[in-house]
């Protein structure tokens, strides 16, 4: 049931212009980005692919509020974040942004269900609330009778799909991985992509997926391939 | 972030690397215990100075000799030979408000008895003495005024003295020898107990003055002289009257200086709590120092625990931490840290200051103000040590935090 990206009624969830980073590197200027506009609408699940060094790492940072573009125009859900402050930036990731990243990023020593609850801490929801949503949100990945083993405790499949439901509890507009299945081997990844392809079509999340591996891009509906800072490919996907 | 989640949070991350707090808190929990130890002995010496010297009475005073010039050069206190005998009387007779004046030479003398001897202080005085400085006798008498009046050879002896020269020999009727001189004891006075200063008051030997000036030291001037007033209202009038008549008696011009000091036990109360002031103070000093090297010990240790935990604190601002959740979570386990610390060296405090009175038998006095500023200083260190970790923390970028091995 592929959507093409023209039939969502949605509106842009996320729309960038021109966006550039540079940074500085000792003496040398570094252009890790160098005019990238597209956009996505509301329900699509998009691959970004690149190889590394191409920029996507930083595009992605960007797209996660994680850092700000030196120039260019960056609309999350209607609003140009390009230019907030820190802490502005910190509350649009805790509302609005869920992050699955490859080498998964649970807190050590910390029971799966406490890393679910995390981003709820810092959204001054009351205890018990914040307590039955991270149930929830473990549950919806099949995990609730794992909720008090440690990552340690955890197979890979498992850590990652903490870290999907940790992504979800706060409802977010955008879902954004990095390498989801980087760590994984073939079998569990096919698991963790069918539980995002999932997430899209039955829930209509918003997915980003940054990846380097063909294969999982087929995942997406669409495709944007970045390479030297730039776009040179934004196209079909599956 | 909630307050009381930030708190169960850092006691659970303090919990982990149990011996590494535990060894962080160290420098705080000695710290802590030794202010509260060092001010508790402080203190107590201060209240027992205090308690000593309102038991010598409010309406007591004493008067030194002073000091003189002569030739241009001054010489120190008590160095003037010009008190004597006959300004006590002078002044029992013509100073309204005076109840008794007691003149007395004080010397220090090996005392013989049988085989044994002992050195200790010797006092010639006159039988108001007894009165002016509330001695109850023991048993015996003390001396009356016709053995002052004949310089009789009689002496009235201190618990103390009684203690080590006398061993299961009552000291009555016995001879002893002061300087070679045989002296009949008729009294032993009750014991005292220590002076404010710390001196074995018990530890004297009382004669009549006038067989010490003349037979013993071969002078005639006094070194002290204590005088009772009828009561603690009249001080001021009878000090300045002392005052005038001393130098009218010594016939110092004006302009020129006493050569004698006058003293109330009030005085002599506030120099001597004034000095244990300053020495508590000296010894918080120097406990407080061990509390500031406790604090670099928590700056230290929170500094390692942040590079440690820079993943962490990737993921927590990743998932929505504001800068400030994060100064405030580290900030919070060095308060956790340095409060805890506070609060065992406190009960170590407080457990070490009892102990110093049992075993070594020093007055230990423990205020509730000192455990106060011990636990409010050991938690402003937590802060003031814990900020710059905690600002280091909450400063990390979350791209470079994240990708932190």
């Amino acid at each position: 049931m592929g959507r093409e990206p023209g039939s969502q009624s949605g509106e842009d969830i996320i729309r960038v212009e021109d966006l550039h980073r540079t940074y500085t590197l000792g003496e040398e200027q570094v252009f890790a980005l160098r005019g990238i506009s597209f956009s996505i609408r509301r329900g699509e699940m998009l691959a970004i692919m690149g190889v590394s060094g191409s920029g996507k790492s930083t595009l992605l940072n960007i797209l996660g509020c994680l850092d700000r573009p030196s120039r260019g125009r960056y609309l999350l859900d209607g609003v140009d974040v390009s230019q907030l402050s820190k802490d502005a930036l910190a509350a649009i990731r805790n509302l609005k942004i869920g992050f699955v990243f490859q080498s998964f990023n649970l807190l050590p020593r910390t029971s799966a269900l406490e890393n679910v609850e995390l981003p709820l801490l810092y959204s001054n929801m009351p205890a018990w609330q914040s307590r039955r949503r991270s149930e929830e949100a473990l549950a919806m990945v099949g995990l609730q009778a794992r909720k008090r083993h440690h990552p340690s405790q955890l197979s890979g499949g498992e850590q990652q799909r903490v870290a999907i439901a940790r992504a979800l509890v706060n409802d977010p507009v955008l879902l954004l991985t990095d390498e989801p299945t980087g760590n994984l081997d073939s079998k569990t990844s096919i698991e963790i992509m069918n539980i995002l392809v999932g997430l899209n079509r039955e829930q209509g999340r918003t997915i980003i997926l940054v990846t380097h591996e063909r294969d999982i891009s087929r995942f997406a509906s669409r495709a944007i391939l970045i390479k030297d800072g730039t776009i040179i490919e934004n196209g079909a996907g599956r | 972030m909630r307050l009381g989640s930030t708190f169960a949070l850092s006691l659970r991350s303090l919990s982990r690397n149990k011996m590494r707090s535990f060894l962080t808190m160290l420098g705080i929990i000695i710290g802590v215990a030794a202010v509260i130890a060092m001010v508790s002995i402080g203190q107590g010496a201060k209240a027992a100075i205090e308690a000593r010297i309102s038991a010598l009475g409010s309406n007591l005073i004493i008067i030194f000799p002073g000091t003189r010039t002569r030739g241009g050069v001054r010489t120190g206190w008590g160095s003037t030979i010009t008190l004597t005998a006959s300004d006590a009387r002078a002044i029992e007779r013509e100073i309204p408000g005076v109840y008794m004046a007691a003149p007395s030479v004080r010397t220090g003398a090996q005392v013989v008895f049988g085989n044994q001897n002992w050195f200790t202080a010797v006092y010639g005085t006159i039988p108001a003495y007894q009165i002016v400085r509330e001695w109850n006798l023991a048993e015996g008498r003390y001396f009356n005024d016709q053995e002052l009046a004949g310089g009789a050879k009689v002496a009235v002896l201190g618990k103390s003295v009684v203690d080590n020269l006398f061993a299961g020999v009552s000291p009555l009727g016995q001879i002893i020898r002061i300087k070679r001189m045989p002296f009949r004891v008729v009294g032993v006075l009750a014991p005292k107990g220590r002076s404010g200063w710390g001196r074995d008051r018990d530890d004297s030997v009382w004669i009549p003055l006038t067989t010490m000036q003349r037979k013993i030291m071969g002078i005639t001037h006094v070194t002290h002289m204590s005088v009772a007033a009828v009561d603690g209202q009249v001080l001021p009038q009878v000090e300045q009257g002392i005052n005038q008549l001393l130098r009218a008696r010594h016939r110092i011009p004006t302009g020129k200086e006493n050569d004698f000091s006058v003293r109330n036990v009030a005085d002599i109360a506030e120099a001597a709590s004034a000095s244990s002031r300053v020495m508590t103070l000296l010894l918080a000093g120097i406990a407080s120092v061990s509390l500031i090297v406790g604090g670099i010990g928590i700056m230290n240790i929170m500094l390692v625990s942040v590079t440690e935990r820079t993943r962490e604190i990737g993921i927590r601002l990743a998932v929505g931490a504001r800068g400030k959740d994060i100064r405030l979570q580290f900030l919070v386990e060095a308060v956790v840290l340095s409060l805890v610390g506070g609060f065992i060296g406190m009960v170590m405090g407080v457990v070490a200051s009892r102990l110093i009175s049992i075993l070594a038998g020093w007055p230990t006095l423990i205020s509730s103000d000192s455990i106060v500023l011990a636990l409010a200083f050991s938690a402003a260190v937590g802060i003031f040590f814990g900020f710059y970790p905690a600002s280091k923390a909450a400063g990390l970028d979350p791209v470079q935090a994240l990708r932190y091995e």
